[in-house]
């Protein structure tokens, strides 16, 4: 049965312990509806994962497994070996679903190590920007100029003081098939992506942006809004890599995209932007390398690469 | 059975290569990488069928054990020192989980500063991770703990991770005589892993690594801790059905019934030593030597070091008037772990004997028959301090 | 292949099993997140157009396709966050205080 072109079975039960509005529950049962009865899911200490399986009840129902926080690639690696020593190779999804903090940052060598090895197996970050289990803290996805507690605005501080790490290309140079940028405002896009990705031969990689509502202050019934101004604006762009070649899906044209403001000014980790003094000048910087971002993902596909 | 004069840690590749594990995660680190890099040669050769993982750190080769024998098939990886230190976190949550995972520790100093010689920091310092510890001190033990290890492990009494530990270079690298049941042999001793209560199958779909929230987590730590408490019993049942199946070859490299100490010329002994590791060798040497002139001396040997065969060390050294640590391990700020083990043991005892700890071999020091006989004129003359380093 | 029954163990009056493990059973279910609400979703069923908006978006997935195709909420689990009220395309959800 098929709901808007989705399988209506649900594989995460109701029940578990995700905030109101949680953009990466929504992720969850996108992944697991793409992924199937026929998989194992890995997933690193986070938010979903404590939320999940709190003994000893569990959301789950396909075979799960959560070993420590930096490690799921490596996990994903040993299991995916042993099901091609017990001659089930490629017969079962192996989808490893983990947080931005375990990817971007603390896993990201063993994240590295797996995708060189290339062992069969497909990585889906649901990246809400921040360690959100912990209390939002940044993390190496946290956008620039945003206040998390380990960045907070202040008088000398502007919030986080880097850009976003650019895990997509890094697996993409790794030589994986195909990498994708996927959005849960964008339901039948991230299915279709994450489909591919799990039936695509080797480690295969997608970057699935979760709001947090908590963590980025926005009122919980906004959490789709969020994430599709996040596209619209250029934020975010969704682009797939497939066997080395870029195709930008959307926003495609960089002079119609709708000013970044919109999307800043509705949440709370910017709104230090906006008061007590409009900050045109980070604004327009941060509209200014979303522009040319979008420009490079066009000419990336324009020139086949 | 095969004879051959070999490397001790070749020798625990052909016992890996025996009990064949489904998934092999190896990543060098001196001085354990002869036994990857032999086993490597096996499964380059198509010796040995399992699927082996280069993993990128020693962590990702814990944790690649871990997803595998989850998955339900038998694992191996090997380590030392920065490398066991870097798996730590991991070998508490293997043990937790009850994955019966199995590898070697060639034991090396813990830097800093940096050192690739023989001490026991590295599996001492983890001896709360809940993982079995067995300490060989031959080649031929090294042998045959890697396969009795599996067995001990994967029994569902058990269902605990083990790491037989042998000394870097003063063990691993040395060649001794070593004799090797046939595939056929070992194959009728340990049969094929079947999974007791982890896999990762979409037909039986499991959960694993749930949250234990403070109202569950004590009561599941005492399940696991009563199980390597029990696994005493389990060791002793494995350790003899191999005595019996598989007999002394080579006289002298092996006790002749394993168990989880060795008792050596201890019967009418007053002085015994204890120690762990191959330094026992050099110190059965010393107390033949001492025999012949009728001193009353003996050592004791402990081969399972976790659990802590706290009856068994009590029973063997009840006569004896001075004990003799060896240690080759520090607990900085304290007195050192098997010394206070020790007189633990000793504090309920009617008769308490002297016991005496020496530090020694850190960072590869050598550990000769001088320095031995230095210890013993030490104790018997009775100078000292009751904790002593000997460079 | 694993004899579920033989993992459990008592400690403490407390029955656990070994090495923690459960059954993927989506046990979860047994805590009625409903009670979590501030705010309720009422859907109105005459402009609902059963385009499943609302059940693709429900972070607890506890929306429900009916027999006449439209869509409606268990309350028991509903947090109400709102979102289905939020993407609703025609605006059938309304969103009312939780009075206790």
């Amino acid at each position: 049965m098929a709901i808007l072109g989705l399988p209506e079975e649900e594989f995460f039960s109701y029940g578990h312990r995700a905030c109101a509005g949680c953009g990466a529950a929504i992720a969850i049962r996108l992944i697991t509806k793409a992924a199937g009865k026929n998989s194992i899911i890995v997933e690193p200490t986070g938010c979903m994962e404590v939320t999940s399986t709190p003994y000893p009840e569990t959301s789950w129902k396909v075979p799960w497994i959560h070993g420590a926080f930096e490690n799921s690639a490596a996990i994903a690696s040993g299991i995916s070996e042993a099901l091609k020593y017990l001659g089930k190779a490629d017969k079962i999804n192996i989808v490893v679903i983990a947080g931005d903090g375990a990817s971007y940052d603390i896993g990201f060598g063993h994240l590295s190590g797996a995708f060189e090895r290339g062992h069969n197996f497909t990585y889906i970050c649901y990246d809400n920007e921040a360690y959100m289990n912990t209390g939002i803290q940044r993390s190496g996805s946290t956008p620039y100029a945003a206040s998390t507690t380990t960045s907070p605005a202040g008088k000398m501080s502007i919030g986080k003081a880097e850009w976003k790490k650019d895990i997509t290309h890094i697996l993409a140079a790794h030589g994986s098939r195909y990498v994708a940028t996927a959005s849960i405002a964008y339901p039948n896009d991230a299915f279709r992506k994450i489909k591919k990705a799990i039936e695509t031969k080797g480690p295969t990689f997608v970057n699935l942006f979760a709001t947090c509502p908590t963590g980025w202050r926005v009122p919980s019934e906004k959490s789709i809004e969020v994430a599709r101004l996040a596209v619209e604006t250029g934020v975010f762009p969704l682009y797939e890599i497939e066997n080395g070649k870029h195709k930008l899906n959307r926003p495609r044209d960089p002079d119609k995209l709708k000013p970044i403001e919109e999307y800043l000014k509705i949440q709370g980790r910017f709104k230090h932007l906006f008061k007590p003094k409009k900050r045109t000048d980070v604004i327009e910087e941060m509209q200014k390398r979303v522009k040319e971002n979008i420009e490079m993902l066009l000419r990336y596909e324009k020139y086949g690469l | 059975m095969k004879k051959d004069v070999i490397e001790a840690s070749h020798a625990i590749a052909e016992a890996v290569k025996l009990v064949k594990p489904g998934v092999v995660a190896a990543y060098p680190i001196t001085p354990q990488t002869h036994i990857v890099e032999r086993i490597s040669e096996f499964v380059a050769n198509g010796e040995l069928k399992s699927e082996y993982i280069r993993v990128e750190s020693e962590f990702s080769a814990i944790s690649a054990c871990l997803g595998a024998s989850a998955t339900g098939v038998r694992t191996y990886t090997s380590t030392s020192a920065q490398g066991l230190a870097l798996m730590f976190e991991i070998l508490y949550i293997v043990a937790g989980m009850r994955l019966p995972v199995c590898m070697t520790v060639a034991n090396r100093a813990m830097s800093a500063p940096i050192n690739i010689w023989n001490d026991h920091q590295d599996s001492i310092g983890v001896r709360d991770c809940g993982w079995i510890q067995f300490y060989a001190e031959t080649a031929q033990e090294a042998f045959d703990l890697t396969i009795m290890q599996y067995k001990i492990s994967e029994d569902k009494r058990v269902l605990t991770p083990s790491m037989v530990c042998i000394d870097g270079f003063t063990l691993s690298h040395l060649y001794e005589p070593v004799a090797m049941p046939s595939e056929e042999e070992i194959d009728a001793f340990l049969p094929e892993y079947t999974p007791y209560h982890a896999v990762l199958d979409p037909e039986e779909p499991l959960t694993l690594g749930p949250i234990g929230f403070p109202s569950h987590y004590m009561e599941l730590k005492k399940t696991q801790v009563d199980a390597i408490d029990n696994s005493i019993n389990v060791i002793k049942e494995v350790f003899h059905e191999f005595s019996k199946k598989f007999k002394v070859e080579i006289p002298g490299n092996r006790p002749e019934n394993y168990d989880v100490i060795e008792s050596y010329k201890l019967d009418d002994a007053e002085i015994a030593f204890v120690a762990l590791g191959s330094i026992c060798g050099t110190i059965k040497e010393f107390v033949d030597d001492l025999r012949k002139s009728d001193e009353k001396v003996g050592l004791l040997k402990v081969i399972c070091y976790r659990p802590f065969p706290m009856e068994d060390i009590l029973n063997s050294l009840k006569n004896i008037e001075k004990i003799i640590v060896l240690e080759k391990t520090v607990s900085p700020g304290a007195e050192p772990p098997l010394y206070t083990e020790l007189r633990s043991l000793f504090y309920e005892a009617l008769e308490k004997p002297e016991i005496r700890g020496f530090i020694v071999g850190l960072g590869g020091k050598d550990v000769n028959f001088e320095k031995i006989k230095k210890i013993y004129d030490m104790v018997k003359k009775g100078k000292g301090k009751k904790v002593e380093w000997v460079f | 292949m694993i004899n579920f029954e033989s993992l459990k163990l008592k400690v403490n009056e407390k029955e656990v099993t070994i090495g923690a493990i459960l059954k993927s059973d989506g046990s979860t279910a047994k805590l009625k997140t409903g009670s979590w609400r501030v705010r309720r979703p009422v859907f109105n069923f005459e402009k609902c157009v059963g385009c499943g908006t609302c059940w693709v978006f429900c972070p607890e997935g506890c929306i429900k396709k009916r027999e006449d195709g439209k869509f409606e909420p268990d309350y028991d689990y509903c947090k109400g966050c709102g979102i289905c009220s939020e993407e609703c395309p025609v605006k059938a959800i309304e969103m009312v205080m939780e009075e206790r």
